[in-house]
This record gives structure tokens, sequence and C-alpha cells, in this order.
């Protein structure tokens, strides 16, 4: 890697930095614009005004937007996660279990769909047109074009309601089998690869199609080059890295696919908490969860873009 | 129909079937939305049917939902909602994002480096996550939830329109115009603006699209339109308990979004090509 | 002599926007013997591509062969399946595409793509083909040749790019080589150093080739035959001798005649007493990129140049590929702020930016770009194109204007009609014509012509400068001609200033350029045109000290 890639990757690690300060800084204020005193609630409609008062001071609820801001960016870095107002619970503990049981998912998923999506995404390039290629676009539009939830309860009617192979709702906590645990992230997993594979498919046909059309590629085939070589030694390199690229992308897709399908399979990740912490208004809670997705978020959409960067051959 | 079919090509216009179903997919579910009041065949409130979750029959088209309301009433007049809220976010979104990106094109410099940076920031936010937070904060109402979508869908139109602009800015004839003396509100409204109209629309829709589909998913969490109205979200978390029995409930709302959703792709990945034919003239 | 090259009544398909399928290549037919090269030569759209590539069985997406016999060695490559085709390519027929940096392959080393033909056929051992290779290397004069191969293709310059393209191509011993303009995009100093290894390694070697070009002039060089064609049909066909000398068809008297644009010879100011120059542009520098600690922008394209331009007269500024000519254009017009110097027309004063200059002096300088369909916007009809300057710079009521809009239309020779137009549906050369139109609607004294007519085939481009000279007469204009073409500039300039990296280096008479005298890097210039003449390659020497200092190879 020569200097000149060096700063551009540097460069764009800055920005995601800069970026992520601009993201804690909204959903702060965000969050501040939560409606009723917090220390009212907390303590009750019962409390004395005195008492009010003093969980105020005690929980710097008085001192200027700008300093708490300052003060929760700062506990952050620390790892101190704040505690939760519902419960009282130290943050870092109750997003601790549910990080993981997402990533979990996550992870099943990823492992799922990206080989497929790939082999769809990069065979429908090479034969773009055919019967095999518009069939695959139609359903890949199709499937971005309805909400995440259709897909779920369509997975449910289909596996659950009519075959009555799956169970309709996912108790991660109750796993003791390698069975069990098929049968209960099947469906989550299902519904989130489906959504992601689109994104997916499409994005990696759209890569390689653009390879395709290269003036080099018309050059190997005037060479006499078979469609094979001309596709693994002339496109796929060339398509390498807008097709990882495409995969960082629409593994970000994941974050908000999640907190439907959380939602509706009742999984115990940290979406369900997240989308639960919103109920309850437990405003630290709320600001951590969304600190963890907006992280995700931009760690795999940076990487989508060093990718970019490192795999253009001219910069080699 | 058929005067209809005939006319576009009459005009240089080429329109293939799929795009036409689009359109008029998408002409009436608006008709719907506009209309709905007259439509509907029961109160959308009343309980009609002493059976929940009953099936499709012949008095209740679409069967009827969890308390045993009319399940068409409610997916007529939910259609007024969905499209509604949508259109209103989605015309706020690319009015401001195409406003603002042609203006940093032209303008360049500073303000464009600080406002691509701020907006790309909040693109950075999922935006299920956003929409979550700010309703959640401030509660749930049609200006709130119109204001979040447009807010949301604001960068992703910046951006789009910003890349447009800058393509177009760089062309010699807007050179010449400048070159001539012109000012930045006349290389905006007179240069720019009617060459990047185009994509601008088309990229409207698609936007349109994700609004739909956030909008369903913040009101199927619960986030979105509130009860006792309910747009077509709402419908299916209203109904989820009918999803064990396969009732209609569930997933006919699903399926209309779906069809509004589809067609506006259909529409924009078909649109009306103006039939070019250097080699006639 | 067998044919090796035997095209009868061939027609090719291609589907417009209508879905409507138009012959673009109408019953061509001639022959190519063993060891002949045959030139294509025709204007855009003339089929020329087209053609040559039907020679390897190939069609670019949406077209196809519709008729007719491509036989190439006994086998109609018309006919062929696609398997055998890939047979044939490489091994019987290769090609050298117009642009070498497009047509390698970023991800792979240089020699890997240079011996892959050997490798899809199975030709030879990978070692014998590295030394093959090597050798023609050294044939077609490349710097470096052990090193080079060992590069990725944007580390190596153009004129070496387009050069490895041919040791690609022949490295698998075709019997039939097709060039598709290989030097168009080359500057002239160095189409030189490529034309030379091309006509080198063919001739040895005896090849059979087909070389399609525009240019007349490089045709002449390399070509024992030439095909004229236009509109996708068979103009004439002929020996270079004949076609130079003794062109039968109109159409191919009107190419020969629009290579010999006569030499401009200075006009004699009428007056002799000493006028104050028009525009007097001092000490100008620009450049491009952030502006360094030292005050002067990152990349310097423009440094302390002086130009005077006299009323009524013509500068013309020539100089190759990045030197400088047109960014001088941009900092003259305001367009990129010079970061140094002054511009004076009529004894004022310009403001560096066009934004701070008053508009009566914006309107006495007008500029043309290369791109006529750039500089035109699509959206607008060509009326609301004229109008927007009258409006702009004379305030005129909607009546004058379109009167004005027609007299316009009247100096540049178009139809009224097409005003109602708009500027897709133009010619190029006529939109060229409505961008001049456009810049005399501000009545200028002063027109920057940037490289107006490179971008033209060549009989417009003749058509555009007589235009120029005609409308000179009668408004008493002075044009900036910038342009890499030297032959352009003799036909309309009074001065030549020459640029090179930045730099004026000389600024001189039409009639002296290249002269004994002059600078070098002129003379190089100069001697490195190609000339209708046959043998000029042959007898042209030029001094290879000059060549490696000026010329970026």
């Amino acid at each position: 890697m020569n200097r000149h890639v060096l700063m551009l990757v540097v460069n764009r690690l800055i920005i995601a930095v800069i970026t992520l300060l601009i993201v804690s800084f909204t959903v702060f204020a965000a969050t501040e614009m939560l409606p009723g005193d917090v220390a009212q609630i907390l303590l009750g409609q019962a409390a004395t005004a005195e008492a009010v008062a003093g969980l105020r001071t005690a929980m710097h609820l008085d001192d200027p937007a700008i300093v708490r801001f300052a003060r929760w960016l700062a506990g952050l870095a620390s790892g101190d996660l704040g505690t939760s107002y519902a419960n009282n619970l130290p943050i870092a503990d109750l997003i601790g279990p549910r990080f993981l049981s997402s990533m979990k998912l996550a992870a099943a998923t990823a492992v799922f769909s990206v080989p497929i999506a790939l082999f769809l995404g990069i065979t429908a390039a090479i034969l773009r047109g055919t019967l095999f290629d518009r069939v695959v676009t139609a359903v890949t539009i199709g499937v971005i074009s309805v909400p995440e939830f259709m897909v779920a309860t369509s997975a449910v009617l289909i596996f659950a309601v009519y075959l009555q192979w799956l169970p309709a709702l996912a108790f991660a906590n109750e796993v003791h089998s390698f069975g069990e645990l098929l049968r209960v992230f099947a469906m989550p997993v299902i519904t989130l690869s489906f959504v992601i594979s689109a994104q997916m498919i499409r994005m990696t046909r759209a890569a390689v199609i653009e390879t395709l059309n290269t003036p080099y590629i018309e050059m190997a085939l005037l060479k006499g080059a078979s469609r094979r070589r001309i596709v693994l030694k002339h496109a796929l390199p060339n398509a390498l890295g807008p097709i990882v690229n495409a995969v960082a992308l629409s593994l970000s897709y994941l974050l908000g696919g999640v907190i439907i399908v959380e939602t509706i399979f009742n999984y115990p990740g940290i979406a369900k908490l997240m989308v639960d912490a919103v109920a309850t208004r437990d405003l630290p809670l709320i600001q951590t969860c969304s600190m963890v997705f907006c992280l995700g978020y931009l760690l795999l959409i940076t990487i989508a873009d060093i990718i970019a960067i490192l795999s253009n051959p001219r910069l080699r | 129909m058929a005067r209809f079919a005939l006319s576009p090509r009459r005009l240089g216009y080429r329109f293939n079937a799929v795009g036409m179903i689009g359109l008029s997919v998408i002409v009436f579910w608006a008709t719907v939305a506009v209309f709905a009041p007259l439509l509907i065949p029961y109160p959308i409130g009343d309980i009609v049917d002493y059976d929940y979750f009953g099936p499709m029959s012949a008095q209740f088209l679409l069967g009827t939902d969890y308390l045993g309301r009319d399940m068409l009433s409610r997916i007529l007049m939910g259609a007024r909602y969905t499209v509604g809220i949508s259109l209103a976010a989605v015309a706020l979104a690319c009015f401001s994002g195409v406003a603002l990106g042609m203006s940093a094109a032209v303008a360049g410099g500073w303000f464009d480096a600080i406002l691509s940076r701020f907006l790309d920031a909040l693109n950075s936010i999922p935006s299920k996550l956003f929409g979550l937070v700010v309703v959640a904060a401030v509660g749930s109402s049609m200006p709130v939830l119109v204001l979040t979508l447009a807010v949301i869908y604001t960068p992703g139109s910046y951006r789009f329109a910003r890349a447009l602009a800058v393509n177009i800015n760089s062309m010699d004839f807007v050179t010449v115009a400048r070159a001539r003396g012109e000012k930045t509100l006349y290389l905006i409204g007179s240069e720019i603006l009617p060459n990047i109209l185009g994509p601008v629309l088309a990229d409207l829709g698609l936007r349109f699209v994700f609004i739909v589909l956030l909008l369903s998913g913040l009101s199927f969490l619960g986030l979105g339109v509130q009860p006792p109205n309910a747009d077509w979200g709402a419908l299916v978390r209203e109904n989820i308990g009918g999803l064990p029995f396969g009732a209609p409930a569930v997933m006919v709302p699903s399926l209309a979004i779906a069809s509004l959703t589809i067609s506006v792709n259909m529409l924009i990945d078909n649109l009306p090509v103006k039939i070019r034919d250097r080699s006639n003239g | 002599m067998t044919n090796l090259v035997e095209i009868r009544n061939l027609r090719v398909q291609a589907k417009t926007d209508a879905d409507r399928t138009v012959d673009i290549i109408r019953d061509v037919s001639f022959d190519i013997a063993e060891g002949e090269i045959v030139a294509l030569i025709g204007e855009s759209g003339s089929g020329k591509t087209t053609i040559a590539l039907t020679l390897m069985g190939h069609t670019r997406p949406g077209c196809r062969i519709s008729g007719g016999s491509v036989l190439l060695g006994g086998r109609d490559m018309a006919a062929l399946p696609q398997k055998a085709l890939a047979r044939l390519r490489g091994t019987e027929v290769a090609y050298v595409p117009q642009s070498a940096a497009a047509a390698f392959n970023p991800a792979q080393t240089i020699m890997d793509q240079v011996i892959e033909i050997v490798r899809i056929h199975g030709l030879m051992s990978t070692e014998a083909a590295r030394a093959k290779a090597l050798s023609l290397f050294r044939a077609l004069a490349l710097p470096d040749p052990d090193g080079i191969g060992a590069r990725y293709p944007h580390q190596v310059s153009g004129g070496q790019l387009q050069r490895l393209s041919a040791a690609m191509a022949l490295i698998g011993d075709p019997r039939l080589v097709i060039f598709d303009e290989p030097t168009t995009a080359l500057d002239v100093t160095t189409q030189i150093e490529v034309l030379r290894a091309f006509k080198s390694v063919m001739k040895t070697g005896g090849l059979t080739g087909v070389y399609v070009s525009h240019d007349l002039a490089v045709v002449a060089q390399i070509a024992d035959r030439i095909v004229v064609l236009k509109g996708g049909e068979v103009q004439e066909i002929g020996t270079t001798a004949q076609i130079l000398e003794h062109p039968a068809h109109p159409y191919t008297q009107q190419l020969v005649a629009a290579f010999k644009p006569a030499t401009r010879s200075k006009t004699v100011a009428v007056d002799t007493v000493k006028r104050q120059p028009l525009l007097e542009v001092r000490t100008l520098s620009a450049g491009y990129g952030p502006i360094q600690p030292n005050g002067r922008p990152l990349a310097m394209a423009v440094n302390a140049v002086d130009i005077t331009l006299e009323h009524g007269q013509n500068l013309g500024i020539i100089g190759e590929s990045g030197c400088g000519k047109s960014t001088l254009a941009r900092a003259i017009a305001g367009i990129l702020p010079p970061t140094d110097g002054h511009i004076l027309l009529d004894g004022r004063e310009l403001a560096p930016s066009a934004r701070n200059r008053q508009r009566e002096d914006l309107r006495k300088l007008q500029i043309v770009f290369q791109f006529a369909d750039a500089a035109l916007n699509p959206s607008k009809s060509i009326d609301d194109i004229l109008a927007r300057p009258l409006g702009f710079y004379h305030s005129m009521s909607k009546r004058d204007r379109d009167q004005r809009i027609d007299q316009l239309l009247d100096m540049v020779h178009l139809p009224r009609t097409v005003k109602f137009r708009r500027p897709s549906e133009l010619s190029g050369g006529q939109k060229q014509r409505i961008n001049l139109a456009r810049a005399l609607a501000a009545d200028p004294k002063v027109i920057l012509c940037d490289e107006i007519t490179s971008a033209l085939d060549t009989v417009v481009a003749a058509a555009i400068i007589d235009l120029l000279k005609e409308l000179q007469r009668e408004l008493g204009l002075s044009y900036i001609f910038i342009s890499h073409d030297l032959s352009v500039v003799q036909a309309i300039c009074d001065e030549i200033a020459v640029m090179y990296a930045g730099e004026k280096i000389e600024q001189i008479e039409p009639a002296a350029f290249g002269a004994a005298g002059g600078h070098p890097y002129s003379r190089l210039l100069h001697s490195s045109v190609p000339q209708l003449n046959p043998c000029w390659l042959d007898a042209l020497e030029q001094d290879p000290e000059l060549v490696n200092a000026f010329s970026k190879r």
C-alpha cells in the first residue's frame, strides 16, 4: 500500500469519526426532546417538589445541554454506558446479552445469505437478458418493494401456519439442542436473508454488469477468450471491489430489518430492547442502543468505502 | 383505454405495457385515497360482524378485523393515510433536497462542504432508528410523521440531486452562461434544473416507495398513525393476532402496500421513452 | 496475389430507440490481398469500425450482420458459430483498439495481457511467449522492453500502451491485423513514433492489415489501398496514390480538398499608425488545485504568458495536450481566474473573475468551446439559446430579438427554421454554428475559439473555418484561435504563439513556422504533422535528441 492510498484511508476514517460525533449529537438532541421531566417521571406523581429538585441536581439535569452532552459522550468513551431509568440496572448489563443474541442472528443471516446472493447476482449479470436474469430481477424488485413485516408474516403463514414446520415465535434463551436452535433461528433468519439478499443481488448484478460493459472485456472477446475465461480472469477481479462494497452496504440493511424482525418474532435482541425502551421512555437506554446501531451502521459503510478505495487497481 | 395506450406514441413517446400497468395501479390508489369516504361500504369504526377475523365473504369482501370491523372499508380509508402522508413527506424531502443539492453544486466551497458533511452524517443513522427515536421523543401526530419522514429522506435526495447538478454544472453550456456573467439564481433555475428534472422525478418515485415502507414499518411498531385512525401498516399491527389463523385481515393490508410500491417501481423502470430516431430525419 | 479477405454485399443492421431496425452498413464489397494494407477511411458514422469488426465476426451490442459474407482465408466470419470464431480470433485475425488505455484490463500486468492470446489458444510455452513478447517490444521501439511487461497499464503512457496493444495483437502471428484508429488519441509528436513502429512490423512481417482512420494523411503513410466510406456505403476504392492525386468520387475530392487549406498571409494593417492593441495579456499565470503557501495553486498550468492581439488580426495558440492552451483561454475569459498577471481589453484592465467584470467587458469578449454538443443546453430550443445573450447584453425587446435571431442564423448559414429545434436535433457542424451565432449575438470584438473544429469531421471543420473568415471580413472581428492542429491554425491566423509546458516559447508568422531559425520545439511540431504524401513518413528525419526532449512518447 502506498502513501497516497494510506492518506485516502486515513481521510475516510477521520470522516467516519466526525460523522460519529454529528450522529451522537443528533441522537442526544432527539432524546432531549422527550416530553416530561425525567426526575418527575422517576419519582412518580406523588413526589414533593423538593425531592424532584434534589434528584434533578443529583442527576445534573439542570446543567446546560452542551455540558450534559459532553459528560454523556465522555461516559460512553470510557465504557460507562449509564444507568437505565426504568429498572436502575447498569445499561452495560442490560445490553450485553441482548447484543450477543442480535449478533448471532446477524451472523447466521450473513452466513446464509451472502453466498446465495453472490451466486445469484453474478450469474444473473453473466446471463443478462435471459429468462433467469429477468426472474431474479423481478423477484428482487418485489422483495425490496414490500415491507419487512410482510416478508415475516408471509414466512410465518407458509412455514408455521400451512406447512407447520417451524414455530412462529423465537425464544433464544430456551435453546438446548442444535435442532431447537435451527427451529428458533429459522424464521428470523429466513426473513432477514430475503430482505438483504435482494439488496445484495441487485448491487452485485449491477457491479458485474458495469465491468462487463468495459472495452477490455470486448478486447478479451476479440482475443478469442472463452466466456468462462472472460468472467473469471477479466470481469470478476475488477468487479471484486464493488462486490465486496455491495456486501458491506447490504449488511447495513440488516440493522433496519432487525428492528422489525426482532419485534415480530419476539426475539430478545438489542432492537427489541430498544423498542421496549421507547415504550417506557427509558432515555439513557434509548441513547445507548441508538449509538450501538449507528456505530454498527457507520462501521459497515466505512468498511465498504475503504474496500472501494483499496480495490481500485489504479491506486496500487 | 385503447386511445390512452395509443396517445403516447402519437406524441413521440414509447410506453410499454408494464409501465402502463404500474401507472394504472398508482392512479387507482390515488383515486381511492381521494374518494375513500364515498366508497366505503361500512363506517370504519362500526363493528359489523359478530365474528372477529372473519373470512372473505360476499358481505365482507376482505373479511373482518380483530374487532369484527369491515376490512375493505378500513383498507380504503387506510389508503388516505398511507398515500397522503407519504406524498406530503416525499414532496417535502425532494423539494428541500433538490433545492439544497443544486445550490451546493453551483455555490461549491465551504457551503457545499459543510452541508454535504452534515447531511451525510444524518444519512448514517439507520432510517428506522431515526424514526423510532424522533417519534418516541415528540410523540406521533400527522405533522410530526410527515416532517420526520421528510427529514430522513432529505439527505438522500440531496445527494442524488447534487451529484446530477455537479455533472451538469461542469458542462460547457453552464460555463458559457457563467462567462456571459449570469448570476447563480439563473444558473440554477434555467441551466441546471431543466436538465436534471427527469432523473429527479424518477428518484422522487423511488423515495416515495422508501417512505411508504418506512411509514408502514413505523406504524407496524405502533409509532406511526395512531388509533382510531389506521394506515396500512397499522392495520397489520392491529390484526397480527390473526396470523396463526391465516386471517385475510393480516395479509390484505400488506398486499395493498406491495401493490402500491411494486407499481411505482414498475412505472419508474418503464417510464415513457422519447423516441429519438435520428436516422429518420 | 491471392485474396486473404473477400467481403461481399455485407449488410449490418442496428436497432434504433424505436425498436426499428436500420441498415448501418449497406452492400459493402471489397477484397484484401495477402500482404496488403487496406485503409477504411470515412467520417464519424461512416461505418468503418463496424466493417472492421465484422472481419472478426463481431458486432457491437444492438447490431447484427444481416446479409452478405465476410470470407477470411475461405471461411465466412459472418456465418461461423461463436466457438469457431473464438478459435480464429487472436490466431488468424487480431485487433488493435482505438483506446489502448481502456482496452487493457487495469487489474493485470501488461505481460499477462500481451501473452494472453498464447495462453488461450495454447500456441507455445509461457517462456517462449515471453521471449517473443520481448522481441516484439523491441521491434515496436518500446523503451525499457525488459521491464515494461511487469508494469500495470496505468503506469505506462498512452503512446506506449498503443504500441503494447499492437504487440498483444501480433503475438499469435495472425494473418490479418485490424488497426482501429490506433493513433487518433495521440499527440502528433507521439503519433510519429507509433506509426513508424506499426509500419515497420507490418512491412517486415509481410502482414495483411486493415487500417481504420478518419485521417487521410495518416492513412497515406501506411496503406496500399484506400476504401472511402460514407453513411455505411463504399464511395470509392483505389490505390493510395490514385485516391490522393486523382480522386474520382466527389466526396473523396471534398475530403482531399479539406486537407489542403491555404496558409493565410499576414494582413497588413491599413493605417500605419501604431494603434492600441485590442487585447493584451501580461505575465498571466493560472492553475488548478488548492492554493499553496507561496500563493500559487498546486498545479500550475500557465506560467507568465504574454500575448497581444491587434484589431482585426487573428492570433493562433498551438501546442500539444497539457501545454496549457485551453487553460489560457479560460483564464482570459475569467472562467478560471488567473493567479497573476493582467488582462487589458481595449485598454481597460479586466477583473480576474468573470463574476466581477463589467457586463460591457464581458460582451466584447466571447468564448466558443470544442465540444459543440456540451456547450448547448439540451433542454432549450435554439431560439431560447440565442435570445438570452440578446436580452442579457442588449436588453432587446421580444420583436427585436426575433429579428436579430433570424439575422444571426443567416450569418452562420443556417436555415431560420432551426430556431424551433433543440440542440439534439442538429448535426455537429450545425451545433458549432449555433455556438458561433450565440457568441455573435453579443456583438463581440474578440472571440476565443478553443479547439472549435477539433471534434468535427474534416469537411465540416473546413466549412467552419471558411465561415470564420467570412464573419471576420463582414464584422471586423478578431479571433484567438486555440488548436493542436497546425494546418487549421495556419489557415486562419496572422501570428502563431507556440506553447509548451505552460509557457509561450515563441510567437511567429505562419509562413515562418517550422523554419530553421525558429525554436526547436516549433520545428519538431511542424515536422510531425502528417502530410498527404505517401513518402512523407519514410523521408522524415527528426533529431532524436529533439524528440526525446519534447515528445511525451
